[in-house]
């Protein structure tokens, strides 16, 4: 699961990298504010934990062996703020030291494995474990699914990462310059390794060690959260989520960089011109495409966006174009949202104010 | 197929004889040694960034002969670049490159196997991306091993990263030999008192106990280095300190460093 350099494009680099970037400030910020001046040696030697965790060789039913990466259970003692940056620094060592994934794309690998592992890790671990006692069974269990399904979630993402490089990013002659792999490929090839052997290898960890410590040191559990809480403080959560979706509005040009249409997303315009119908049969296995599918003749004019192709007819700049398109979309969702919660939020008649 | 406790000790003794090797390459005083680290990371990262935006294999073959030179000029002998990184990396990038050789889709070559016929569409794409890779390992490869680990740690701070992240980056390097150590003894003493074969269950509650008790150690460590911390006068505020100002040669490496990297991102387009 580490990308190691030249698989990823510099635009997707720089696009996880920027994923990357925001987890982190948002992870460091949520820490800073509710330590503990603990903080640093705990999360220092955590990371240090979760490198040497990930040399651990385990043998896996079939007779094969796996490596776990740590995510999973760091998310449980320490809560995902934490483990979002004590992941990501193993895995900067893991790139800058010891030559294990790639320094272009670092980004890209902490995005897979720390935030979305850590993310996907913590929801499950407290979907499942809920509230029952702390040493029950049920937390075993919550401990091996989160193992299992963090580890295969950031290699689905890792898996559409390397997917998604032939199809952005070729040569005039279409010889891919990055990961040579289609979705198709992509996906099934790092898929099957992490569903039956990297999966697995995470959730016997996981569940290992928070079955050990139920009978042999329950004080843990607690001890790092009370340092580390995982939630942030009342009222600033909105803030950070909105200069979020800033820099994501912000980043939105890089779509601009992209060579061609992507696939399936042809108009019927497209099957008419000589050019594109190039492009399509090129992408499409050398396959003809079609005369124009009636269908898509027909439903096609049935509506006109206001802003095709995320660039208004006024605005002259593709980059300002998209940019005010994602301003536009924000909005809008954002004003549908309010309304929502203001219906739902109406009391029902003849209730009286608390 | 390997015991697992004798494959996880291989790994721990690899990683430790790595960081040995790289330490006595790096106490040598060749051209390299003598530029600040700061500058040698961003010229590290500049040449990293015109691998990635070479388009052709031009570009990638001249960045890969300037990392030869630096190879040779820091004192990182071939033969150790071959084996610690060449031949993992060619395997490894070969495995992944080979099928492409017959899946991209493109004109047809001579070679053929069986019902698959090599393009050469996909023969372009194999070589780009084995050449690609191999480069920008050999680049990072020829920072690391001519640089001191914790050196090169403290200058990602001229990279614009909070104070806070650098003190956890140095502290985590330092902890990391620490819990190599630890766990290698614990695998050890297990090895030494296991009489006969473990069947593969065994050794997964082995492993698992095993990680378990590490993070115990571990979460002990935190406590014992945050008091030791504090008894030094740690307030919770991370504090590093001040780099040396650069000199007219470190300025000239780096001038070196973006001509070669915007030279190649040229030819390489």
């Amino acid at each position: 699961m580490h990308i190691p350099d030249g698989y990823l494009s510099p635009a997707s680099c720089v696009t996880l990298y920027g994923l990357s970037s925001v987890s982190w400030y948002s992870a460091l910020q949520r820490i800073k504010r509710n330590i503990a001046s603990r903080t640093i040696p705990l999360i220092s030697v955590f990371a240090a934990f979760t490198f040497v965790i990930m040399m651990f060789n385990l043998p896996l039913p079939g007779g094969t062996t796996g490596h776990a990466t740590g995510v999973a259970i760091a998310t449980i003692v320490l809560g995902p703020a934490a483990s979002i940056i004590a992941v990501s620094i193993a895995l900067a060592l893991q790139a800058l030291l010891f030559g294990d994934g790639g320094i272009s794309t670092l980004g890209a690998n902490t995005f897979n494995m720390a935030v979305v592992g850590s993310l996907v890790a913590y929801a499950l671990y407290h979907a499942i474990a809920g509230s029952s006692e702390i040493t029950s069974r049920r937390r075993i269990l919550a401990a091996a699914v989160a193992g299992y399904l963090s580890c295969n979630a950031a290699a689905l993402v890792a898996g559409f990462e390397l997917g998604i490089q032939p199809t952005l990013y070729h040569d005039p002659s279409g010889a891919p310059l990055y990961a040579p792999y289609p979705l198709r490929i992509a996906l099934p090839a790092i898929m099957i390794g992490h569903l039956t052997i990297a999966g697995l290898a995470e959730a016997v960890v996981t569940a290992g060690i928070v079955s050990y410590l139920q009978r042999a040191d329950l004080g843990l559990f607690n001890h790092a959260q009370v340092a580390l809480p995982a939630f942030p403080s009342k009222g600033s959560g909105a803030s950070r989520l909105w200069l979020m979706v800033a820099v994501l509005a912000l980043l939105t040009p890089l779509g601009v960089l992209a060579v061609g249409k992507a696939w399936g997303e042809w108009s019927a315009s497209d099957f008419e011109n000589q050019q594109a119908r190039a492009e399509i049969a090129r992408t499409s296995r050398q396959v003809e495409p079609p005369p124009t599918p009636s269908g898509i003749r027909k439903l096609s004019g049935l509506w006109t966006a206001p802003f095709p192709d995320y660039a208004p007819a006024f605005i002259k700049n593709p980059i300002f174009g998209y940019v005010l398109s994602a301003m536009f979309g924000v909005g809008v969702l954002a004003s549908a949202s309010a309304a929502v919660d203001r219906i739902l939020r109406r009391k029902p008649k003849g209730e009286l104010e608390s | 197929m390997r015991h697992s406790i004798e494959s996880t000790l291989h790994h721990f003794s690899h990683a430790l004889s790595n960081a040995l090797i790289s330490e006595k390459i790096a106490a040598r005083q060749t051209l390299l040694q003598k530029i600040d680290v700061r500058i040698r990371l961003i010229g590290t990262l500049l040449l990293l960034i015109a691998v990635v935006l070479s388009h052709t294999y031009r570009g990638i073959l001249v960045l890969l002969a300037i990392a030869l030179c630096l190879a040779i000029l820091s004192g990182v002998s071939l033969f150790t670049l071959a084996k610690r990184v060449w031949t993992v990396v060619f395997l490894f990038t070969a495995v992944i490159a080979f099928p492409a050789l017959v899946l991209t889709p493109g004109p047809p070559i001579s070679s053929a196997f069986g019902h698959f016929q090599v393009t050469e569409t996909g023969l372009r794409t194999a070589i780009l991306l084995v050449l690609r890779v191999e480069t920008a390992i050999t680049i990072t490869a020829v920072l690391v091993l001519s640089t001191p680990w914790n050196k090169l740690l403290l200058a990602t701070r001229a990279l614009g990263l909070p104070a806070e992240i650098v003190t956890i980056l140095g502290m985590t390097h330092r902890y990391i030999f620490l819990l190599l150590e630890t766990a290698s003894q614990m695998f050890e003493s297990r090895k030494s008192r296991t009489v006969g074969i473990l069947h593969n269950a065994d050794q997964r509650s082995g492993a698992g106990k095993t990680a378990a008790v590490l993070m115990m150690k571990t979460m002990d460590l935190g406590n014992d280095v945050y008091t030791a911390m504090i008894a030094r006068g740690f307030s919770g505020e991370a504090r590093i300190l001040e780099e040396p100002r650069l000199r007219s040669r470190d300025f000239i490496a780096l001038l070196a460093f973006a001509s070669a990297a915007f030279f190649c991102f040229w030819i390489g387009r």
